[in-house]
């Protein structure tokens, strides 16, 4: 190998090596840090008198929205609101038969299973339980 | 020797007087599409003036965005022209390049020797829409929650890399105040910076390789040529042009106000009638209208690959349509430039008029 050849190799892989060692750092900068798994698998969602029969609230679950829903006849159910679709978060429709999705017209029945538009899967539905004054929701088992 | 000969002597303006004097602009039927880059251009300084304006107010975390937006409208005198102006501009801006692209499509401008024009154009485009995107959010309000929300998960739902896209442009798992903290950093540092460099490239490669002329509109070498002076002729009517945009700006900041809405919630539904900007409206309507399943594809995964895919075949056109521009090749690609264009426009109307529901 000549001198030249040499030296321009050595040149280029140590030019190289210093701009990899400048991009590493950033591009591990950019990317944000693994925040622990929320391990939330139970919430108390809201007092037991606080819904009206055919009303509903959104409330926190581990960080994401969940739909607690009470039905005409006061029973209690509760599915995630994180539309299946694009994240969006749905609402219960004013005529209490079904749960929509405002961002781009998805249609869930009360059992969280999509029926019209673009979801492709159902709402994972949660456990309710009615403890003290309090309605507790919970994960399902294998969930 | 006065000031301003003393100044031309350091500054080696000869030179510029040179190109300025040089520069040409070719006059035939379509000339009037010619002033839609400079529109761009214009639209684009007046982005940078307010939003150097807005950054002395407005504060990028989750507890005080909103309110320094609100405060910003209410009580800085002028903030609410300021922000409006930004906010229409930004729209007016999104229009010009459209109408830009779309004409230098299909006037055929990106043949040789300007592909890489064409291409730093798309970047540009690109960048406007990432522009766009990422300083909806800032004023942290309800609608902008939901569009980030909608678009970050668009870009995880993208084959290979979508989840890891999606977790680097949120800065978490969630739609938070680092989100926020995030979009603002890339849209007043990273893509500012992205935007100047490539624009620079965009406008050196017009100057190098001046304006182009369609192939219907090519006149005979012998014939004198049909063309104006950049300065001032040309200028002149770019300067029209402006004026009125300013104007235009002016009138609607004046008349429609942007509005705040509601402080985002991680915790409401997301209310009815919610609809992207309308620049992304033709997206947004593609994406409610594709079934959940098409042929066993999940439908969403559907719409992001053809986007994806047709964006790339437009970003490719100079290397697929016919060189000289003429011939069923060049009428093939015309066609396509008509039914990208009636798409969009369709679909962008189809949005405002509520759609199937």
């Amino acid at each position: 190998m000549k001198r030249r050849t040499f030296l321009d190799v050595f040149l280029a892989a140590s030019g190289a090596a210093l701009a990899a060692f400048v991009a590493y750092p950033i591009a591990r900068y950019l990317v944000p840090p693994k925040a622990p798994e929320a391990a939330t698998r139970r919430v108390v969602a809201a007092k037991q008198d606080e819904l009206a029969p055919g009303g509903f609230k959104i409330f926190p679950f581990g960080g994401e929205p969940g739909i607690l829903i009470r039905g005409r006849n006061g029973e209690y159910r509760a599915l995630s609101a994180v539309c299946t679709h694009l994240g969006c978060t749905v609402q219960l429709r004013p005529d209490g038969q079904s749960i929509w999705c405002a961002c781009h017209n998805g249609l869930y029945d009360l059992e969280g299973r999509n029926v019209s538009g673009p979801p492709p899967r159902p709402l994972e539905s949660y456990v309710v339980h009615v403890i003290g004054g309090d309605v507790v929701v919970e994960k399902a088992k294998g969930a | 020797m006065n000031l301003a000969d003393w100044l031309r002597e350091r500054l080696g303006l000869e030179a510029l007087d040179h190109v300025i004097e040089k520069k040409r602009v070719p006059v035939h039927r379509h000339t009037f599409w010619y002033y839609w880059g400079g529109m761009t251009l214009f639209l684009f300084g007046v982005q940078v003036a307010t939003g150097i304006l807005l950054v002395l107010y407005y504060r990028p975390s989750a507890d005080e965005a909103y309110e320094s937006v609100r405060f910003l409208m209410t009580q800085v005198s002028f903030g609410w022209l300021i922000r409006s102006i930004h906010s229409w501009s930004a729209n007016l801006l999104v229009g010009a390049a459209m109408i830009h692209m779309f004409s230098a499509f299909m006037l055929k401008s990106y043949r040789r020797p300007r592909e890489v024009t064409w291409l730093t154009g798309m970047g540009l485009f690109v960048l406007c829409l990432a522009f766009g995107f990422s300083g909806y959010l800032l004023p942290w309000n309800q609608l902008a929650f939901f569009a980030t929300k909608v678009g970050t998960d668009i870009m995880g739902s993208v084959p290979l890399v979508g989840p890891f896209l999606a977790r680097l442009l949120r800065g978490g798992d969630q739609i938070t105040g680092g989100t926020l903290t995030r979009f603002f950093g890339f849209h007043v540092a990273i893509l500012p910076l992205c935007m100047t460099a490539l624009l620079g490239i965009h406008l050196f490669l017009v100057q190098w390789h001046g304006m182009s002329v369609p192939p219907g509109a090519e006149q005979p070498v012998a014939a004198p040529k049909q063309e104006m002076k950049f300065v001032p002729d040309f200028l002149l009517r770019d300067l029209v042009g402006w004026l009125a945009a300013l104007g235009a700006l002016a009138l609607l900041a004046a008349l429609f106000p942007w509005e705040l809405g509601l402080k985002a919630d991680p915790y409401a539904f997301a209310p009815a009638g919610i609809k992207p900007e309308w620049y992304f409206g033709y997206m947004f309507q593609t994406l409610r209208m594709i079934p959940s399943r098409v042929l066993g594809i999940e439908g969403e995964l559907l719409g992001i690959v053809g986007f994806g895919l047709g964006a790339l075949v437009w970003a490719l056109v100079p290397f697929l349509d016919a060189p000289d521009g003429r011939g069923p090749r060049a009428r093939f690609w015309r066609v396509v430039g008509v039914l990208a264009m009636l798409y969009v426009v369709v679909f962008t109307l189809l949005v405002y008029r509520g759609g199937p529901s």
